[in-house]
């Protein structure tokens, strides 16, 4: 058992240095650089910059050096917890990306949470009455959910708040909290902010995960196992909720890395439409201006984050999950 | 009636149908059998002749779309105290306090997949203990002492430390053990078998039905034994009912139903069985053809494209009930209508 963690471990330090190399390079592909991108917008604008003024630009971020070096350069610096200083917005990539990161996180955390309250008790409904009215009410509402692209939903929400109700709903904040610092106030209007963007992002994960939790659970409703509870004259409700709904829920801890990935990066149209202060919008103009430190920074983070909740779905699972507990862990 | 004589399960007439999209198919269309207090009755057939849904509907654990649409299945006690003499199971609600409370305590299951018949994510002690709070009025610790004797019982090695270990930890056999003791754990006047041994391997097979003799022995509770092999039930059953497409085709003690078959059906089923003084190369006697589809019922006696001895004109045009053939033996069958 400490040998599979300590294998896994490693494994996930492998792949945060694999991730990391990657998304450096990645976000070296397309052609030209930060400085390229910088001189196309100062020429939109009818400023002209210099050959020379370009060369200092060059130097002065690191760019005339070959990729590896740069590479080289980052790591080390990030090994030192900087990560550099973001070209754009000419602030170190940690001042940029700190807030926004941490209304990502509460922003999904949210979404999650209504996913999972809605969605689990729907799928086992449909999957316990299947083919009943019901089943086929929210089979009707499920499929609705997953086409419909989150950001039209976005605008449509967006559309009818104001022009029913003349409220404004983009945002995570009122205007007279976008700049302030943190106070109990502030808080409070974040609170009354975060429904409707949560919502709209959970929709259509719940959508998805009302149609898988039903699919596993029709799986297992159909054991003899389930059938010997029954016989032993176990009420019906604990019948279910006790073995075939708590086998049906061990995938769901495998999921639980992908969930922030997820959010982030399929969460930017919609972020971008609703004007939300998270890192979606950010990683998008990063990578459209070539900020090449603060693009690789959301970049890496994504990636570790991917790592991190690998590894603790795996310590989940191996909690709730005596089959990989005592045989595969072995 | 002589109390010698009271079953202490009585299934009439009984009928459960599965009413799908494509059609109704007639699962169990019209069994009828008696079990004795202390007797093991076995019910033979092959695959899909009904044998699981009626257990199931005695049991009243028949999954949608499955229905009991006629028939009884009548449990009797003895009259004294507040119970009454007999209850209709047809007439519970399969849900409900009287149905749960019969369940698991009066009757009990064991199952023919031990392999997948104990939750893969919780201890073997988990559903032990489960099953003795659920019917008895023990604490937590002596329902403990409880399982663990149970285990010891049904010839579980160091059963206590097996109450921590989950399924797939144990064998095969193990496992069908752990769920004799689940099945056993309230004490139940009727075990139903639900093909216990088919997953195991022959010398397994053997310990098991000799534990479960053994058990009905010390105990004295009935058994209902459900099997495809004639092997097996030779070898435990007192008396016999063979189903054909739902129905009862002949019933009686085990010695009549072996040594004087009289519905055609038992006939090819027992000539079907190889004999250590058959002629060696020579094919077995089949039954031709096979059984039907559950959406092609054929009309009549179910059994009469695959009879030897079809009677034209009257076989496929009415169904036969069953009648007295013997002392206590009963076949459904127009061969003997007349006699």
């Amino acid at each position: 058992m400490l040998a599979y963690l300590a294998q896994r471990f490693l494994l996930a330090i492998l792949t945060v240095w694999a991730v990391s190399v990657l998304s450096f390079f990645i976000i070296q592909l397309p052609a030209g650089d930060y400085v390229d991108a910088y001189i196309a917008l100062q020429r939109e604008t009818g400023t002209l910059v210099s050959r020379q003024e370009a060369e200092n630009l060059r130097t002065q971020y690191g760019l005339d050096q070959p990729v590896y070096v740069q590479y080289a350069k980052w790591v080390a610096l990030i090994l030192q917890g900087n990560f550099g200083m973001s070209m754009e917005w000419r602030r170190p990539v940690l001042e940029v990306i700190g807030d926004r990161l941490a209304l990502t996180i509460v922003v999904s955390v949210v979404a999650l949470l209504f996913t999972w309250a809605v969605a689990l008790p729907i799928g086992i409904y449909s999957a316990v009455r299947q083919y009943s009215f019901g089943d086929y009410i929210f089979t009707f509402v499920g499929f609705f959910g997953l086409a419909t692209p989150s950001f039209l939903l976005a605008l449509v929400v967006l559309y009818l708040a104001f022009s029913l109700f003349g409220a404004n709903i983009g945002g995570l904040f009122s205007s007279e909290f976008k700049l302030a610092s943190w106070s109990l106030a502030k808080v409070w209007d974040l609170l009354k902010h975060l429904p409707v963007p949560a919502l709209i992002l959970a929709l259509s994960a719940t959508a998805q995960l009302i149609r898988v939790m039903r699919a596993n659970l029709l799986d297992e409703v159909r054991k003899p196992y389930v059938v010997t509870a029954r016989a032993r004259g176990l009420p019906e409700r604990r019948v279910i909720l006790k073995y075939p709904v708590r086998v049906a829920l061990n995938p769901f801890a495998s999921t639980l890395g992908y969930l922030f990935p997820h959010i982030v990066s399929g969460s930017i149209i919609v972020s971008v439409v609703l004007s939300l202060p998270t890192m979606g919008p950010v990683l998008l103009r990063s990578l459209q201006s070539q900020d090449m430190f603060l693009a690789g920074t959301i970049v890496l983070l994504i990636g570790v984050m991917t790592v991190v909740g690998t590894f603790i779905s795996d310590l989940v699972l191996l909690l709730i999950d005596p089959r990989i507990r005592l045989v595969g862990g072995r | 009636m002589e109390n010698e004589e009271q079953p202490i399960l009585s299934v009439r007439n009984l009928k459960t149908f599965f009413f799908m999209d494509e059609g109704t198919v007639r699962a169990v269309e019209d069994a009828s059998f008696d079990v004795e207090p202390g007797k093991t009755l076995g019910i033979v057939g092959e695959s899909g002749c009904g044998k699981s849904v009626t257990v199931r509907s005695i049991l009243r654990i028949v999954e949608r779309p499955g229905r009991i649409v006629g028939g009884q299945i009548l449990l009797y006690r003895n009259a004294a105290g507040d119970r009454p003499g007999h209850v209709d199971l047809t007439q519970l609600e399969a849900n409900g306090p009287e149905m749960l409370a019969i369940r698991g305590d009066e009757i009990a299951l064991v199952f023919q997949e031990p392999m997948t018949s104990l939750s893969p994510v919780h201890t073997i002690g988990n559903q032990l203990i489960e099953a003795i709070l659920l019917h008895r009025q023990v604490s937590r610790r002596e329902a403990r002492e409880i399982a663990a004797e149970l285990l010891h019982q049904v010839g579980i090695p160091r059963p206590a430390g097996r109450l921590e270990e989950y399924s797939f930890q144990l064998s095969g056999g193990l496992r069908q053990r752990a769920m004799i003791a689940i099945a056993l754990s309230c004490d139940p006047r009727l075990l139903i078998a639900d093909e216990p041994t088919t997953a195991l391997d022959v010398t397994t097979q053997g310990q098991i039905l000799d534990l479960l003799r053994s058990l009905q022995e010390e105990r004295g509770m009935a058994i209902i034994l459900i099997t495809h092999d004639l092997g097996v039930i030779a070898e435990m059953a007192d008396d016999v009912v063979v189903m054909y497409l739902g129905q009862t085709v002949e019933k009686g003690p085990v010695d009549d139903i072996f040594h004087a078959p009289k519905h055609p059906y038992t006939q090819s089923l027992l000539q079907s069985i190889p004999s250590i003084h058959s002629r060696p190369r020579v094919n077995l006697p089949t039954i031709s053809g096979s059984v039907p589809h559950p959406y092609n019922r054929p009309s009549g006696c179910p059994f009469h494209p695959r009879c030897p001895e079809y009677i034209v004109g009257t076989c496929e045009t009415r169904a036969p009930s069953l009648a007295p053939v013997g002392e206590r033996q009963e076949a459904s069958c127009f061969l003997y209508e007349d006699a």
